[in-house]
């Protein structure tokens, strides 16, 4: 193994960590504002692919230019499922915690089954767009467009999140909420309304990792399954509900799924991430940037 | 205990002795192979969801990594029985022992990880077990096992000529399941579960031993797991990772429970009597192209009865009848 191969996977595997916290990170916002884990994300980040790609098939609009669009069209849906279903969840006064785990995955395995029934089971994929295909050599070292533009979106998405949290007002109701939940309505907060912005926040920035990943991911009904459990990975490791620990937690699984690539066989190239896991959650239940 | 309670416990003595006699009068009715063969699969899953209740409805711990405890006991007793002509029985017997020994070892960092955490936990180590079989030459890899035919008789635990006798284990196998949850509803443990569920902390301050509570219940349970794994092996005489270590064993175990009733004697069996032959009806009639309206109809449904009836269709059925099982 040479220096120049380590190298390129660790490059390689940052590139993918960066795009591994922008899926993570809307997992992150909702459980730090309502203490809800949505077990349906994968499959938001399937239905946002599948948006990207209808959106280049029918219209010719190259993914990354219908990103913000997916990402808008994300950010209604992801309202919407809080406040058609998610919502009534959180009444549940028997076996609550039971009941949003049951319907967020209920929702997960209907969201796939409506996608294998519009969609068919068949892999679909977008070869001819823009970047698709395409590297860039710094050094010596390939580094696929794809990725780098997933990347950079990353980073810029990370940033404006940052700036909206911090910032704005609506940011500022959003942590508020997220301390007291009780204590906000006091001060004129609605909740309802703060906590389907933060499922239209967390499935946007979900869709747009999605948008992204179609240009260079096979696109199928169960995509989202594999990348689910990544991403919980990914916020457990950063702890739950810590947006600047999602952003970590990927790098770290991005890193973590290329060394062991380069040592294991392919096939268990996931191994790696799943013992980080373990081994964090042990030593430091909360992850490593949660808080209590 | 009141004399309600201890009615209501010989009242549902009965009433499970009764159905499984009728049970096993029934293929004395029904002769047809496909009819037979679903109805073999309601018996498993109803064992299943059964075991999977105690760790996780009785004593509030969700695994949705049970796969992991049911492809031990396949892959033990399949592979005890073509590596070295180790009879299934004692393959069965072994894989339930290594898995509930697993689900302990498992346990003892687990049990610190909390609600969603601890879940998310289970499914990456049924994850990492799935990984680890897929790459195990000596066990098959991803190819699996294919079980040889050794002979017809209760001896091998194989039948060819006829399904009967697989219909009369699963039988067996969904009161032995059922029977353990009814004695141990009423037992020191029965009443520590519904402690720890209810409230950790205040179960601990009472003098709970919470952590051995949930190890017992992970033991029993695994175990339980691991005997029906061991009995689907055999039924399908075929096994490989994927098929019998697959999330999507975890979440059938589960499924009939959360719809009949987490955490209630009843709860398993009326799932699985609804939920597996509906599932094996639609897959055999609309599901067949792969066209994915199995799962449209399981998750609309697993949505509605979650937002619905939290405390499942036993709910239903009596109204008191659920008050006393879920305390």
């Amino acid at each position: 193994m040479t220096a120049q191969a380590i190298i390129q996977s660790l490059a390689s595997g940052l590139l993918m960590g960066l795009l591994y916290g922008l899926i993570a990170v809307g997992l992150a916002l909702i459980f730090g504002l309502m203490d809800v884990t949505n077990f349906a994300h994968g499959e938001f980040l399937m239905i946002a692919m599948y948006l990207s790609f209808f959106l280049f098939a029918f219209f010719a609009i190259d993914p990354l230019l219908s990103a913000p669009l997916v990402a808008a069209a994300m950010f209604v849906f992801g309202a919407v499922v809080y406040l058609l279903v998610v919502r009534f969840a959180m009444r549940a006064k028997a076996n609550a915690g039971m009941v949003q785990i049951f319907t967020t995955f209920g929702l997960a395995i209907l969201m796939r089954g409506l996608a294998q029934f519009f969609f068919t089971p068949d892999y679909r994929s977008i070869p001819q767009s823009w970047v698709g295909g395409k590297t860039v050599s710094v050094a010596g070292i390939f580094l696929p467009e794809p990725q780098l533009i997933g990347a950079a979106v990353s980073i810029a998405a990370f940033g404006g999140l940052y700036f909206f949290i911090h910032r704005t007002d609506f940011g500022r109701a959003l942590e508020a909420t997220r301390e007291d939940p009780g204590a906000v309505a006091l001060v004129g907060i609605d909740k309802n309304r703060v906590f389907a912005f933060g499922w239209g926040l967390g499935a946007a920035l979900v869709g747009l990792a999605g948008a992204i990943m179609a240009v260079f991911f096979y696109i199928y009904p169960d995509v989202g399954a594999s990348f689910a459990l990544i991403a919980y990975v990914t916020v457990a490791l950063g702890g739950f509900g810590s947006v600047f620990g999602a952003l970590a937690g990927g790098i770290i699984v991005g890193l973590v799924e290329a060394t062991t690539a380069l040592l294991l066989p392919p096939s268990l190239k996931s191994v790696g991430i799943y013992a980080v896991y373990l081994l964090v959650v042990f030593i430091r239940p909360r992850g490593l940037f949660g808080s209590m | 205990m009141d004399k309600t309670f201890t009615a209501r416990r010989r009242r549902d003595l009965i009433i499970a002795a009764v159905l499984a006699g009728l049970a096993a009068l029934a293929p004395l009715v029904i002769k047809d192979v496909y009819v037979q063969n679903i109805l073999i699969l309601t018996l498993m899953y109803a064992a299943l969801s059964q075991s999977w209740n105690i760790l996780s409805g009785y004593c509030g711990q969700i695994s949705l990594g049970h796969a992991l405890y049911f492809g031990i006991g396949a892959y033990t007793t399949e592979l005890l029985f073509t590596k070295f002509g180790v009879l299934p029985w004692f393959g069965m017997l072994a894989g339930g022992v290594i898995a509930a020994i697993i689900a302990m070892g498992l346990g003892y960092p687990f049990f610190r990880l909390r609600g969603h955490y601890f879940v998310i936990a289970t499914i990456v180590i049924a994850e990492i077990g799935l990984l680890l079989f897929q790459n195990w030459e000596w066990a098959g890899a991803a190819m699996g096992i294919t079980v040889p035919v050794r002979g017809d008789s209760w001896l091998k635990f194989q039948f060819m000529r006829s399904k009967l006798p697989y219909f009369y284990f699963a039988l067996v196998l969904c009161s032995l399941a059922w029977f353990v949850t009814w004695w141990l509803e009423d037992s020191k443990w029965g009443f520590w579960w519904r402690a720890v569920k209810d409230n950790p902390e205040a179960a601990e301050s009472l003098g709970v031993v919470v952590f051995n509570s949930k190890m017992g219940a992970a033991a029993v349970s695994a175990f339980l797991v691991a005997i029906g794994g061991a009995f689907y092996a055999q039924f399908l005489a075929y096994i490989d990772p994927e098929s019998v270590m697959g999330f999507q064993f975890s979440l059938l175990m589960a499924l009939p429970a959360v719809l009949g009733g987490i955490g209630t004697l009843w709860g398993p069996v009326l799932g699985a009597v609804i939920l597996i032959p509906m599932t094996e009806l639609t897959r055999s009639y609309i599901g067949g192209s792969g066209r994915g309206v199995d799962l449209i109809v399981y998750g609309a449904l697993i949505v509605a009865i979650s937002l619905a009836l939290p405390q499942g269709l036993v709910s239903l059925l009596s109204r008191t009848k659920t008050k006393g099982a879920t305390r």
